[in-house]
């Protein structure tokens, strides 16, 4: 508990942290701000603030993760790190409790934020609508929590903070456009495609075939690299 | 107090630790004391429990590092102050350290200003330290869990003379207080100035140790003669050990007794002849250590 209160401080007392947490705030007030200014008076709902608003942090949250793990390795504080806590899987646990509790925040604070921006939306005439189907909350949390958590592998995987973004944000992207032009691979990368697996869960009450991909995409892209990251960075000399 | 025993490391076929046994008892300072590359490092952190030995053990107070539960609060570990995130400041270093071993949020100015580290310098980042302020700041970061231990990697590098000279004082006051510290160097006039005891390691290997006036007193005799050349044959004929000094001296193993006898006999005039003392050490370290 303890030390997922440290690794929480650690994603944000750094200037590269700061900055990061900051542009998702900034982000999320944009989409709302764009919403409000150019989308038709019918689309002002508090459900269309929420589905974009959430873009900023999908997006950038990852990035957050991936810094988590690899920075004890590129500003080497893993010496000091594992030299007040030596069960070094308790602290990559505490990392990623912190990233679970940083993708919650991100949600709720959207859905205040959405809130708000639905409030400005009356009243320069929009439509207001309050209803969310509660699916698209959840659902909403549920893609916080996997991309995060994917970037957390990613960075525990490759423990450099460079290489481990761009294979988060390409090898997905690469395996997409691979399964596509590749017939044999195109069933597989149906389910493996976690691009594809992902985009039902912007669409209230996914099926149970769709949580069924999401699963086994979720599973090797999100669970493998964490668990291969948690080896690694388990066995790894400090120095 | 530290053991350790029969530590091992390999890395492939190369041995960067060969079977190293040592102890540290409480309210000593030991100086470990190796060139560059010698396995010190290693050595230390096999000691702290961040690298796996390939054989031996290695014990603080009896209970291997890894075992000891919240290790900070019993021993204040530096071992290299760049390892620090440049985007944290330095108070928020020791504060993060502070609340990993629960140790109350109070105690970090205190801890900062033990260091001579100011207001100022503490809300700075730390990527805009000196290496002298980041090792002050790991000696702080060291000290914050009120350890009994101490280990330290080479804490005096990118310290000014005076920094040196205070941070001598803080380790010798730690040790009077009945602490054990274990601190490492590649400078002999370094430790020797603090120390009590000196384990000195070359390629892996203790190649001396022993308290540092047992090993000064091992370190030979200093002869200086009128005719450098007629001295160097005659200490070659008794096939005495001699190793030229740096000041244009001649350090000897031998008893002073045994070298006047010989000057003497053969008509030599010696114009010093004394214990070789620190300089001695140094000579002693540079050849064992080659």
């Amino acid at each position: 508990m303890r030390l997922t209160v440290v690794e929480l401080r650690k994603l944000a007392d750094t200037r590269a942290g700061l900055w990061l947490l900051l542009l998702i705030g900034l982000g999320s007030v944009g989409t709302a701000a764009i919403l409000l200014g150019w989308a038709p008076d019918e689309e002002l709902r508090f459900a269309d603030f929420f589905a974009f608003g959430l873009l900023p942090p999908t997006v950038l949250l990852p990035i957050l993760g991936i810094l988590s793990m690899t920075g004890e390795w590129s500003q080497r504080t893993a010496l000091t790190t594992f030299a007040l806590v030596p069960a070094r899987l308790r602290v990559i646990g505490a990392k990623v409790a912190a990233g679970v509790v940083v993708s919650v925040a991100a949600t709720a604070a959207t859905l205040l934020l959405s809130a708000a921006a639905n409030l400005i939306g009356i009243a320069i005439g929009g439509d207001g609508g309050w209803h969310v189907e509660g699916s698209l909350i959840w659902q909403g949390l549920l893609t916080e929590l996997l991309f995060v958590g994917m970037g957390m592998g990613f960075g525990a995987l490759l423990l450099s903070s460079p290489l481990a973004i761009v294979a988060y944000f390409a090898l997905p992207t690469l395996w997409g456009a691979l399964s596509e032009s590749i017939r044999a691979l195109r069933e597989v990368g149906n389910w493996l495609n976690i691009g594809i697996t992902t985009e039902p869960l912007s669409v209230p009450s996914m099926s149970a075939g769709q949580y069924g991909r999401l699963a086994v995409s979720a599973l090797v892209w999100v669970a493998l690299p964490l668990l291969l990251g948690a080896w690694r960075m388990f066995r790894k000399e400090v120095s | 107090m530290i053991t350790v025993d029969n530590l091992t490391k390999r890395y492939g076929r190369h041995s960067a630790v060969d079977d190293v046994s040592f102890t540290c008892p409480p309210g000593t300072v030991t100086g470990f004391l190796g060139p560059n590359g010698a396995g010190k490092s290693t050595t230390l952190r096999m000691i702290c429990g961040l690298t796996t030995p390939t054989s031996g053990t290695a014990t603080i107070g009896g209970v291997p590092y890894r075992r000891i539960g919240n290790p900070g609060r019993r021993i204040g570990v530096l071992l290299d102050a760049s390892a620090q995130h440049g985007g944290r400041t330095g108070r928020e270093v020791l504060s993060l350290a502070a609340f990993t071993m629960g140790v109350r949020r109070s105690a970090v100015p205190p801890a900062l200003e033990r260091v001579g580290l100011d207001t100022t310098a503490a809300r700075r980042r730390v990527r805009r330290y000196s290496l002298g302020m980041r090792q002050r700041l790991g000696l702080a970061h060291a000290l914050i869990g009120d350890p009994s231990v101490l280990v330290l990697d080479e804490p005096a590098n990118g310290l000014d003379p005076e920094g040196i000279f205070w941070m001598r004082g803080l380790l010798r006051e730690f040790a009077d207080r009945g602490g054990t510290v274990l601190l490492s160097s590649h400078l002999l006039r370094e430790v020797e100035a603090v120390a009590d005891h000196l384990v000195v390691i070359g390629n892996g290997r203790i190649v001396a140790g022993g308290s540092r006036d047992e090993l000064l007193a091992t370190a030979g005799t200093l002869v200086r003669a009128l005719d450098p050349p007629a001295l160097l044959a005659l200490l070659d004929r008794a096939g005495l050990d001699a190793a030229p000094a740096t000041d244009g001296g001649v350090v000897v193993r031998a008893p002073a007794e045994t070298i006047g006898r010989a000057a003497a006999e053969a008509g030599l005039v010696l114009l010093e002849l004394r214990p070789a003392g620190p300089g001695g050490l140094e000579q002693l370290f540079l050849e064992l250590t080659r």
